[in-house]
């Protein structure tokens, strides 16, 4: 058994942006452990432009980001194992891994930070409809095999889900020569950041059909068709708005959750967002252990993964410092009407330093409206906003003297105005 | 010239022809998929009924109990994992109680072990069923196995005790000469063999019909399932069934052998027996009635649905017998539910009341009826597992995140006698993608190892049957 102060398990953005945190703050003691054979994590495949402009005021593509973080890690001499696999974490914080090299290791660490990431919502989990085909692919396999291989999985392409990623590979693929033939939304607006719609779909004329999704997949042994069609406002299918599209690859991109397999052996209750339930310091509901970035909940911009890691190594140096007391007053932050979910879900006043911040996605695109903080029947903090998306992740700075301590939930909600 | 060929390498034509490798035989397996066990014994419930519900006296009763008798030593000799969960049969209306005695007095008359459990004694052993249960039939011989080990170790072990097998050879043609058959195949390979047996499961009345006509019709019967994640600790600890009716045993909730949670099937009759589609309709209908069964299945979990066709016969019982022209033609047809509990004692019964009739059976004096053993990783200690990885560095090296599966697992696999060459092959022996992720992170790199492994360009890995292709096309080399 080997003794560690932090172990941060994933060496992505958010691990590396932990650890560097971590070691600006004083703590020398630090292991990343990254399961593949480079750090940096998904970055290192998503070869577009975009990342970075709120971190570094520039336009990086993904491995430029994460290289900018990897060098650091290297600077300083924080140690990091990989082509590592965590195989557990137990509950007193003794952290297995598997590697070629050394075998099973059993660190014992003092904290964790969880930075695993997230995996993309795949044909089981959407439970399509129709023939078990292959050609059917994540958006972000596809990605991985065109960028990181050099395969490209079809050259008639459909791509079913919105989200960022599958725009992303829509004008990838047609910039390989395929021909991307549309985009079905099963909701009335897109799951994407407008800047992708604009230039990834408006650019190259790719259709995208709103309030439509997959039928039925049909196809002996590799895609042949995918089946679409509309939806009503209860998701039900509309008869005869059905298009038939002959084609040999459908990518999803349906969704992202948090990757939390390491946290579902212990005693930990999940949010909403199907990450761990966290407190104002990104820490669990287990003292010591800590969850940030796309493990948490899925963020829009990678900025904002490497923005949370940070604020889960303050915590994390805190725990150490034995400065996180888990006392005084306390509350349960839930989210209120139009709004899907807030991060985080605890509060524990006293352990905050100056400012709380609270991230959260609305239910549905809406214009002109309030964001409103409350405490018990206090509105605390109240935002105007012109726009607001579900594709955007919205964050809310409060400060801590504004709080009353008279209630013990914290709400946040939209109001509309009529 | 093989003695004996068997059509068909699912989990009856692969313990079939284990057992024939027993005897000084020679023998030919001819399967027209590209990878062993690849229809009904791929989706079905993985199941090891007791065999309470057959109709005594019907070669299904007798088969269902020998067979779940004898899977112990099958899957010890085959490295299989095999659990006796036990089943509970629900009743969920008072005016179904007497259903549960009419199935008690079933299970004696077939010799199965059961016991009639109250309301509270039901929700004793499972907290999370229906409040509404009032009473249950307990049978705790039943268990849950491994279908796709069972089928491909089997083979493998009849591969490693002498038998030929032919992978994606579809038969056409079969030919009577004086004192042997012609089997033609597609590919326009041609076996000569004295005896056939047709294990050819759902497709197995259309290659009867290649010798005479028939007398039994076979309906493909679409079952449709989910699987849920491994997380959902403690929902079921056995194989629930509702009371059965004459559609089949109904919509079970059972833990399987990996961890995970399938819920269904459904029994849709179909017109092709190709067609393992999903579809929304049914599935909803499955989880409406699963519910009733289990109120809290978290659907929120579900990995993955998929659906497996059973050949329903119209005889209502197994068919295993001589062709009427013929006794050097062994049919077995109607292999439905419970075909995997009954296959070990399928392959005994075809073997002994059958081939033994047309054929001296000569024990092989170097038979090992033991598969080579498969390191089990996870069941070791942290130092044994040290020392292993040691050895051979690859058992350090996970592939698969999900399902934790090493890359020296994968590769034993593709050195045994049976490799997987495919990416579902892989799966099934190993696990690797059968995780909430569904192989998006694996698949790439078991396409990559698959690749270098049998030296297939990486655009050549198929994903399971000819033409399903992982990908497609090389993006320089097109450029050139």
């Amino acid at each position: 058994m080997i003794n560690r102060k932090l172990v941060i398990i994933g060496g992505g953005s958010a691990g590396m942006a932990a650890a560097i945190k971590a070691y600006e703050l004083g703590e020398r003691d630090i292991l990343i452990i990254e399961k593949n054979a480079y750090l940096g994590g998904i970055l290192n495949q998503c070869i577009h432009n975009g990342f970075g402009l709120h971190e570094f005021k520039e336009e990086l593509t993904g491995p430029e980001f994460m290289t900018r973080f990897s060098k650091k890690v290297d600077e300083l001499g924080i140690s990091y194992a990989l082509e590592s696999n965590v195989l557990s974490i137990s509950d007193d914080k003794v952290v297995t891994y598997s590697n070629a090299k050394d075998g099973l290791v059993e660190v014992k660490a003092e904290a964790i930070i969880l930075t695993t990431g997230c995996y993309e919502r795949n044909a089981g989990a959407i439970q399509i409809p129709g023939d078990r085909p292959s050609g059917i692919y994540t958006a972000g396999q596809a990605q991985l095999f065109a960028n990181c291989y050099g395969y490209l999985v079809g050259k008639r392409v459909f791509i079913l889900g919105s989200g960022d990623i599958g725009l992303i590979m829509a004008r990838r693929m047609t910039l390989e020569g395929a021909k991307v033939l549309g985009v079905a939304e099963l909701m009335p607006y897109s799951a994407g950041l407008n800047r992708n719609i604009v230039q990834c779909l408006k650019d190259y004329d790719i259709p995208l059909y709103l309030s439509h999704t997959v039928k039925k997949v049909i196809g002996e042994s590799h895609l042949e068709k995918v089946v679409i069609a509309k939806v009503d406002e209860k998701m039900n299918f509309i008869e005869g708005t059905e298009q038939i599209f002959n084609c040999d690859c459908l990518l999803l991109s349906v969704g992202l959750l948090p990757n939390v397999d390491l946290f579902n052996k212990l005693p930990l209750s999940m949010s909403k967002t199907r990450g761990a339930k966290v407190n104002q310091a990104m820490e669990t509901e287990i003292p010591g252990i800590f969850s940030a970035g796309n493990v948490l909940h899925v963020h829009d911009l990678v900025d904002y993964v490497v923005e949370e890691a940070r604020e889960a190594a303050v915590g994390a140096i805190s725990y150490l410092n034995g400065e996180l007391k888990h006392e005084g007053h306390v509350y349960d932050v839930n989210p209120g009407v139009g709004i899907n979910y807030v991060v985080p879900q605890k509060v524990f006043l006293d352990d905050v330093k100056d400012n709380l911040s609270f991230k959260f996605r609305v239910a549905k695109p809406m214009k002109d409206i309030n964001i409103l903080i409350t405490e018990g029947n206090n509105i605390i903090k109240k935002i105007f906003k012109p726009a607001i998306v579900p594709s955007e992740m919205e964050i809310v700075h409060v400060s801590k003297d504004l709080f009353k301590r008279e209630s013990n939930e914290i709400k946040v909600y939209v109001e509309e105005k009529k | 010239m093989f003695d004996v060929t068997v059509i068909g390498a699912g989990i009856v034509g692969s313990l079939i022809a284990r057992k024939l490798s027993s005897y000084q035989l020679s023998v030919a397996v001819i399967e027209k998929e590209p990878d062993v066990g690849n229809v009904t014994t791929m989706a079905n419930s993985a199941i090891v009924h007791s065999g309470y519900d057959p109709v005594p006296g019907t070669l299904k009763a007798e088969l269902n109990v020998l067979g779940n008798k004898m899977m112990d030593q099958v899957c010890d000799e085959l490295d299989v994992e095999m659990k006796r969960i036990g089943s509970l049969t629900v009743a969920l209306y008072d005016e179904q109680l007497p259903l549960l005695e009419d199935l008690a007095k079933r299970s004696a008359q077939n010799g199965v072990p059961v016991q009639i459990l109250s309301a509270e004694e039901t929700l004793k052993l499972e907290p999370n069923l229906s409040k509404e249960v009032k009473g249950s039939l307990f049978a705790p011989t039943a268990g849950i196995v491994n279908p796709f080990t069972l089928s491909v170790h089997a083979i493998e072990n009849a591969v490693d005790n002498g038998v030929k097998l032919f992978l994606e050879e579809k038969v056409v043609l079969i030919n009577k000469n004086d004192d042997f058959y012609n089997i033609i195949c597609e590919s326009g390979n041609t076996y000569q063999t004295k005896i056939i047996i047709n294990a050819a499961g759902i497709y197995s009345d259309e290659i009867h019909k290649m010798v005479e006509p028939i007398d039994y019709f076979l309906t493909p019967r679409k079952g449709e399932y989910f699987i849920l994640d491994h997380y959902c600790d403690d929902l079921v600890k056995h194989t629930i069934f509702p009371l059965p009716s004459e559609k089949g045993k109904g919509i079970l909730v059972t833990p399987s052998i990996g961890g995970t949670f399938l819920v269904g099937p459904s029994a849709e009759a179909m017109a092709s027996k190709d067609d393992v589609s999903t579809d929304k309709f049914t599935l909803d209908e499955i989880k409406r009635q699963a519910l009733m069964l289990v109120p809290s299945i978290p659907f929120n979990q579900v990995i993955r649905t998929f659906a497996g066709s059973r050949p329903t016969p119209n005889t209502h019982d197994f068919i295993i017998r001589y062709a009427k022209c013929d006794d050097h033609f062994i049919t077995l047809s109607g292999i439905e539910s419970p075909g995997l509990a009954s296959s070990p004692a399928i392959a005994e019964y075809v073997v002994n009341e059958f081939v033994s009739r047309v054929i001296k059976l000569i024990p092989n004096p170097n038979f090992n009826p033991r598969v080579k053993a498969r390191p089990h990783l996870k069941e070791m200690s942290v130092e044994e597992r040290n020392k292993f990885i040691a050895e051979n560095p690859d058992y350090g090296k996970i592939i698969c995140n999900c399902e934790k599966v090493s890359l020296g697992e994968i590769l034993f696999e593709m050195n045994t006698s049976v490799p997987p060459k495919t990416i579902k092959a892989v799966k099934k022996r190993t696990r690797a993608g059968f995780g909430k992720c569904q192989g998006g992170f694996c698949q790439p790199l078991v396409t990559k190892i698959i690749s270098e492994k049998f030296n297939i360009p990486l655009n050549e890995v198929m994903f399971q049957k000819r033409g399903s292709f992982v990908v497609r096309y090389d993006i320089k080399g097109e450029k050139k």
